[in-house]
Order: C-alpha cells, then structure tokens, then sequence
C-alpha cells in the first residue's frame, strides 16, 4: 500500500487527548490487537507445542517428532500427543517413555485410535 | 569441578566430562545490587552495584589502587564463535571485564529446524544451540560467577518453528533469559504467523514457569528498514504487542524487557534524533525494563567509528535509562566478532556507564520545546498506527497487508514492508484445534486442558503422571551426541597440544587459528595500499592475508590499512626466553644504602625543551612514593635544563646520579639527549663518578643503554624503580655485586 502522509488529517480525533488519555487509548488498542491472538493459542496446537509437552513427559527429542507426525497421521492433534502416550500407557500399563517409544516406532496407534473413538 | 584459580586456564575437558550428571544450580534472572557503600578509592559514586572479587579494571585504574567500579546495568555481550568450547574462555575474559549477560547466538538456520537439535556439531554464524552444550556453558558460568563472585545471566533464543521444544529444554537446563518475539519470526523468518503466535503462547507459559527473562525482537525492524529512523512509530507499536501479549500470557512485567536500539547514526544528528524516541518508548512501555541494545546498521569497517556511535548511544541509556545495556563487537562490520572485541566492547560500556554515571542528578530533559514536541508526536503516531491494525481487522491482516517495515515514517506509506500470507509460511498447515477431550498431562502448558477427564487437578497438570521433568529432573533424557566425527571431542584432539601449557599460537575466535592483525599506514591511495599490503603479508609470511578495513587518510597521501592473517608456527613457551620481572630492594635494603651506608645526592631536571614535570615529580617526591622517601637528597634543577646544565650541576654539587627526564622523543630526540649526557659527564672526567638515568613514556630501557647510560626508564616506572636501580648500581660500583 502507497499513501501519502495524512498525519495531520488523521490526528484530529487524538489531537485533543492528554498524555494519559493518549496512553490508556494507546494499551486498549494494543490489548484489542493482543487479544484475538491469545485465544488461538488457547484453542490451538501445534507440532512443536506437542513436542514440547512430550519433552516434559520425559520422552527423548529423538522420539518427539516421530510420535507428533504418527498423531498427525492418525489424526489425534485435537487430542494432544501427550494424551496419545498417556492413554496408551494406562491401556497397556506401560511406563510413559516405555508407551513414548512404542508410538515412534509406530506400534499401538490402533490401541491409541481405538480408545478415542470409545470416548475413553 | 575444583573452583577456578585466577592464574590457570579453565579446564574446558573436564566441563563436558559427567554433563549427563550436571544439574543447574538456580532458575531465574539475576539483576545487579546496589553497592552497600558508594565510596571507592578516592571517588564517591550515586549508583555503582556491588564490586566483584575479582575483575579486569578499565587502564586508568592504576592510578587509582586498580578500582574497578561497576555500573548498575547488567552487561551484556554476545558470544557464538561457532565453537562453544573456545567460547567458554571468551566467556571468562568478558565476566572479568564486567559483563554478566552472556548471550549466545545461534547457528545459522536452527530457526528451521523443526525440533532440539543434539550434541556439539560445529556451528556458522553461531553455534549449534543444544542440550549438551547449554549444559557445558552454564557449567563453565557457574565456575566463572563464583571466581568473579556476581550471578551470570546466560542466554539465547527461544525463536523458530522449534520454540516451545527450546523453551522447555532451556527451562530445564536454568537458562536465564531468551529472546522471543513471534514477530520475529514472521516478518525475518517467514515462519507462518499462526502458528508463530500459538507457539509463542506455550514458549512464554514455560519462560514463566521458569523465571526467564524475555527480551523482544523488534529492534530488527530498525535493522530492516531502508531508512531506519522513519519506522519509530511501528518500533513502539511492535514493541507493545509482543510485551503485553506475554504479559496476558503471564510472564510478570519485570521480566519483559524491550530491546530498543537507538535508531539513527551520525553523520545525522543522531542523538537529537534519537532521544525523543527513546523517551517516548519509555513513556509507553513504562511497565517493562529496557535492554538498550546498540546501533549496527550503519556500522562499516571501523571499529572506532563503532565505539563511538555505541558511546553516543549509552548517552541516550544514560539520559534515559538501561536496565540491560547491550553491547555489539565493534569488529561486527568486518569478521565474526574476536575475542579482543568482546572484551573492548564490555570495556566500552562499562567505561561509558561510569563516567556518565550520576549524571543524570545535574541535567534533566527539558519539558518543553523540540524534544516533548516530538516525544508527542510519536506517541500519536504508534497510536494511529495500532488503531489502523484493529480497523483492517487485526493483526494477521495488518501484516499480510505490508503494514510492518514499511520504510516510511507511519501514517505515510512506500509499498515497500514486509508482507506474509496467513496461509503460507514454514509450517503453514500445522495448526490443530484441539478437541473438547484434549489434554496435555504437564506443568507451564497454556490453554484448553481438559485434566478433569482423569480426576486430574487443572492447576497440577503434571500430577498425572507423577510431575513431568520441570517437577522431576531425573525424567530429563540427556543424549550425548549423534555425530561421532562433529563434535566437542575431535575437535579438542586436535588442539590438545596448545592446552598443555607448553605450546601458544595467537587466537582471535578458536583455540590456536593462528590469527593476528596488523595495523599500517600506507603512504598511497586506496586501491595501491590494498595491493600493497598484501604484498606485505606475503612477505612477512602470512597465511591468507586479507585486508579487513581500509580509510583513506588524504587520497594521495595515505590510506590506513588493518589486515588480518594466519601464521603457521607454534611458540614453545618452554625454549622462549621471558625476561624477569623486574625485583625492588625492601624498604630495609634501601634505607639501610641510603641512610647508613652512605648519603646520596642527585641532580634531576627535564631535558631539552620540554616543560613537563609530572613524571619526573613522581619519580623524586616522597608524597608519591619517590626516591627521597629512602632519604636520597634531591637537587631539581627544572624543567627545558640544557644538558650541559645537568652535567655542570652535577659537578659542582658533587652529585652521585643524573637523572633526567625525556618526555619529547620526536626525531629520537629523547636518545640523543641521553648520549650528549653520557659523552659531557666523559669530556669532563666524572664519568666514572657519576650514575646516569634517563626516563620517559617514550623510553625504551635497552635502547637507553645503548646511548652509554647507565640505565633507563619507560612507562609505568616508578620511585622504587630508581631507588633499587641506584643502591644496585652503586654496590655493583663497590664491588660488592655482579
């Protein structure tokens, strides 16, 4: 976009504001502009988020991706990976790291798929 | 590990030994203390932080009893050589010097790649930023903060399409602060915008939990920028969104520091132009700290040319405030910083932040004219620019319009910024809405968690599985390496030798590259002196000699060149004659000579036509620890004596020692007094009576010599220097020593 400075034009509305006035108006557009973007990540995942909470599971960075891209495959992202390892683990009564391996070499995702679709 | 000892290297094998073992000894940002007492040496302070036990002081200090006064800000520099085990000794070298933020850049394209990356391959434009190496330098830090006794900050970058795997790796290992703007990534990495800001919300959630601090990256706009000082508006825009969106997120305002640059760089005005939008920033973002960060965009080749645009904008932190003053190498503009140049640029700061220190209690912005007048002026135009964002329907929109970098001063427009897809980018696609059931069994994770479904506490994630590895470190899984031949271990093999103490070669980024600069001026122009130094560095042997600055001094007079290039041998330090250090006679020794033994008289006076009398008063006066304190007597005889005077002088007051002063050394102007001294005190028989000394900052001892004096004395010499030198000499006269 090309446009000529309009400054003065497009100031007139502020032009009468404190300081302060200026200020409060100037974070409330800010938490306008914020705002929107916080509930996405509140309502969304991505592949790294995943990876990340598989990290913290105690799941080797070797193995993250390799479960995240089987989920996504699968089509268990709106589930979350991590809940992919920790169902698994209560179905087979299996350690975390011990489902976590099990899910990157490709084993137990119908196990995985299963218990989802039983609302389990 | 053992702690350091201040006069031997660190042990860079035995910090990657048992990393596996290593855990971080504390979370969070450390900021400086103010110093209990304000009183240092014979200078009373405003605002210096507490002292280290051990440090580098700025040259000067000599003079001062080696006071080494430390400004509030933290300090900051930058150290990613590719190599992190020969940046752990940069490291060291830079803590010495005053810096306590110690960021490390990362390899060039991590930001791609999508997940951890492991083990210690060698890195370009940075390092590799890996669990393994993380690990050894917050190891080697916690060494180096003990033995300079104040907390180091470590650093890097929690960015890219693998931020939340970053930032829970950096949360584990103790990392103290990172960068992390998503806004970085979409306007500089074209990762895709959504999936940067639903990353950034768990990266931040983590940084939280484990009390990083976040330092932003929208200076980068100004870096940008074809004409950076148009885009202030959208500086403070940018700036705003990052650090009220992490705050939303609940990283507390004290941990969101903005990094702020000063936009502008002489030849413009810069200080006039840049101090308004450093208040106006302030002004606005008044609840988050300030990282002030230095001006590189219109840094060339010399390096004091950057020292002096980086002064001017510690003018501007020092008028305004700094809670963390950055610092760039001033080498940015020719090579991958040098070791040297950290150290020069902590230096820089440190030297810059004292010296203006409490200025601020004498001068105060004015409240009126050109500064408010454009202080106001940009805060109507960030406020414009952040209500067009809401008006064209948010931020997504805002970017894929052009809004951001867009060269000109907002609310005109060139056509020309940054503009990304909402359906594009690196990891466009990855995106997933997460299900009613959704659940991630972990501590610091943001957003929906549907915990409940397993009886599980939403405020205790982790408690399901028994807490996850921010509860239970020893869930963490270390991996080692992945690459046997590109890694830590092979490349200290091969330069095991230069650590055993016995063998040298001179290093500017890596242990032994052989490295060296030599400065020259070329009487010819440039493209000549270029040729010419070349030519030079072949001779001389150099190995790939390359020219690194070039500024003409007069088109046809001379051109000043710095060159840089290998040498290809080593230096045995065991075969290499290192004189001794010079040995003083006690206190005892001395009185007994002078007082008991015998009395001694000499005549002392400024030579030649020189008026200076500091150092020669130095030499003589008691006060200053001079020779007389040892009850030597004194004749001064002035400053601008011809030489006959001091020889006459000598003679008729049956003075034992001449001792002249030699400050102007134009023409060797300086040896030629000495030998017109030595050949009078020959012509008139004393010779053999009499003890000359010469000194001078100019004054080398052994080419004094040559001139047929007795002795001579350079720079940094002092009374005792003397006094030993004339009991020696005088005994040595008796017989009575070698």
């Amino acid at each position: 976009m090309k446009r000529a400075d309009d400054f003065e034009e497009r100031r007139k509305h502020i032009a009468n504001l404190s300081d302060e006035e200026l200020y409060k108006r100037f974070w409330e557009l800010t938490d306008m502009v914020v705002d929107p973007l916080l509930e996405l990540g509140y309502k969304n995942t991505t592949p790294s988020v995943e990876r990340s909470v598989l990290l913290r599971m105690g799941i080797s960075s070797l193995e993250t991706q390799k479960i995240v891209n089987n989920c996504m495959d699968h089509g268990l992202m709106g589930k979350g990976a991590g809940h992919c390892v920790y169902k698994l683990s209560k179905i087979e009564n299996i350690s975390i790291p011990e489902a976590g391996t099990k899910l990157a070499n490709g084993e137990g995702w119908d196990v995985v798929v299963a218990a989802f679709k039983g609302g389990k | 590990m053992e702690p350091l000892k201040p006069n031997e290297k660190i042990n860079v094998e035995e910090i990657i030994k048992d990393l596996d073992k290593y855990e971080p000894r504390r979370r969070g940002w450390h900021w400086r203390e103010r110093a209990e007492s304000q009183e240092m040496g014979p200078f009373t302070y405003t605002n210096i932080s507490k002292p280290l036990t051990n440090s580098v002081p700025l040259p000067p200090a000599k003079y001062f009893d080696g006071i080494d006064p430390q400004p509030m800000p933290t300090i900051t520099t930058e150290i990613a050589s590719g190599r992190f085990e020969d940046d752990i000794r940069r490291m060291r070298m830079a803590a010495w010097h005053g810096a306590d933020h110690i960021m490390v850049i990362r390899h060039m394209g991590q930001s791609h790649i999508d997940g951890l990356m492991e083990g210690t391959p060698q890195g370009i434009g940075g390092i590799p930023v890996t669990r393994k190496q993380v690990r050894a330098q917050r190891k080697a830090l916690d060494l180096i903060e003990d033995e300079v006794g104040r907390p180091i900050n470590y650093h890097s970058y929690i960015s890219g399409v693998a931020g939340p795997d970053v930032a829970v790796m950096f949360a584990e290992e103790g990392i103290n602060g990172a960068h992390q703007d998503p806004q970085y990534n979409v306007l500089y990495r074209d990762i895709n915008m959504v999936r940067s800001f639903v990353d950034a919300c768990e990266s931040k959630k983590v940084m939280a939990w484990a009390d990083m601090l976040q330092i932003d990256g929208a200076h980068n706009a100004n870096a940008t920028a074809r004409e950076a000082w148009k885009v202030m508006p959208e500086l403070i825009v940018q700036h705003s969104i990052n650090s009220r969106f992490s705050e939303k997120v609940g990283v507390k305002p004290e941990n969101i520091s903005l990094s702020t640059v000063p936009p502008t760089a002489t030849p413009a005005p810069c200080v006039y132009m840049d101090l308004p939008y450093a208040v106006a920033l302030r002004e606005v973002c008044d609840r988050y700290k300030m990282r002030a960060q230095m001006n590189t965009k219109y840094i060339d080749s010399s390096a004091r040319e950057a020292t002096v645009t980086h002064v001017m904008n510690m003018l501007i932190s020092t008028l305004t405030s700094a809670d963390i003053q950055s610092t760039i190498t001033p080498d940015e503009g020719r090579n991958v910083p040098w070791h040297i140049y950290n150290i020069e640029a902590t230096d820089t700061a440190k030297q810059s932040l004292i010296g203006m220190s409490g200025l601020k209690d004498m001068v105060e912005l004015k409240k009126d004219g050109p500064l408010r007048e454009t202080v106001r002026d940009l805060k109507e135009r960030a406020l414009l620019f952040m209500e067009e964002i809401v008006e064209c329907g948010g931020y997504f929109k805002a970017v894929q319009e052009g809004f951001f970098v867009d060269s000109a001063k907002y609310p005109e427009r060139n056509g020309d910024g940054i503009a990304r897809k909402i359906e594009a980018g690196v990891g466009v696609g990855k995106i997933f809405e997460r299900d009613p059931d959704y659940m991630a069994p972990v501590t610091a994770h943001y957003g929906y968690n549907n915990v409940e479904q397993y009886g599980g506490d939403p405020k205790d994630p982790a408690a399901l599985i028994g807490g996850c590895t921010f509860e239970d470190r020893s869930k963490i899984v270390y991996i080692d390496e992945l690459d046997e031949t590109d890694c830590v271990a092979r490349r200290l093999e091969n330069t095991a030798k230069y650590r055993d103490g016995h063998t040298i070669k001179p290093e500017m980024e890596w242990q032994a590259d052989g490295t060296i600069m030599i400065t020259m001026c070329l009487p010819t122009h440039k493209r000549a002196a270029e040729a010419a130094a070349l030519e030079i560095g072949k001779r001389m042997g150099l190995v790939s000699p390359e020219v690194i600055s070039r500024e003409v001094l007069q088109e046809a007079e001379g051109t000043r060149i710095e060159m840089k290039g290998k040498i290809d041998f080593d230096i045995d330090l065991d075969t290499l004659e290192i004189p001794e250090e010079p040995h003083y006679m006690s206190d005892a020794e001395l009185y007994h000579e002078f007082e008991d033994v015998k009395h001694m008289r000499v005549v002392c006076g400024t030579v030649g036509e020189d008026e200076h009398s500091v150092g020669m008063r130095e030499i003589m006066n008691i006060k200053h620890g001079g020779i007389e304190k040892w009850g030597i007597e004194c004749v001064y005889l002035g400053t601008s004596v011809p030489v006959e005077k001091m020889v006459d002088a000598a003679i008729e007051l049956d003075a034992e020692a001449i001792l002249a002063s030699t400050i102007i050394s134009h023409d060797n102007i300086h040896y030629k007094n000495m030998k017109r001294i030595n050949d009078l005190c020959v012509e008139k028989g004393i010779r053999d009576k009499v003890i000359i000394c010469a000194g001078g900052t100019q004054v080398i001892p052994e080419e004094a010599v040559k001139t047929g004096i007795d002795m001579g004395f350079g720079r940094n010499s002092h009374g005792i220097d003397v006094a030993t030198f004339l009991a020696e000499e005088r005994q040595r006269r008796r017989g009575e020593r070698e």
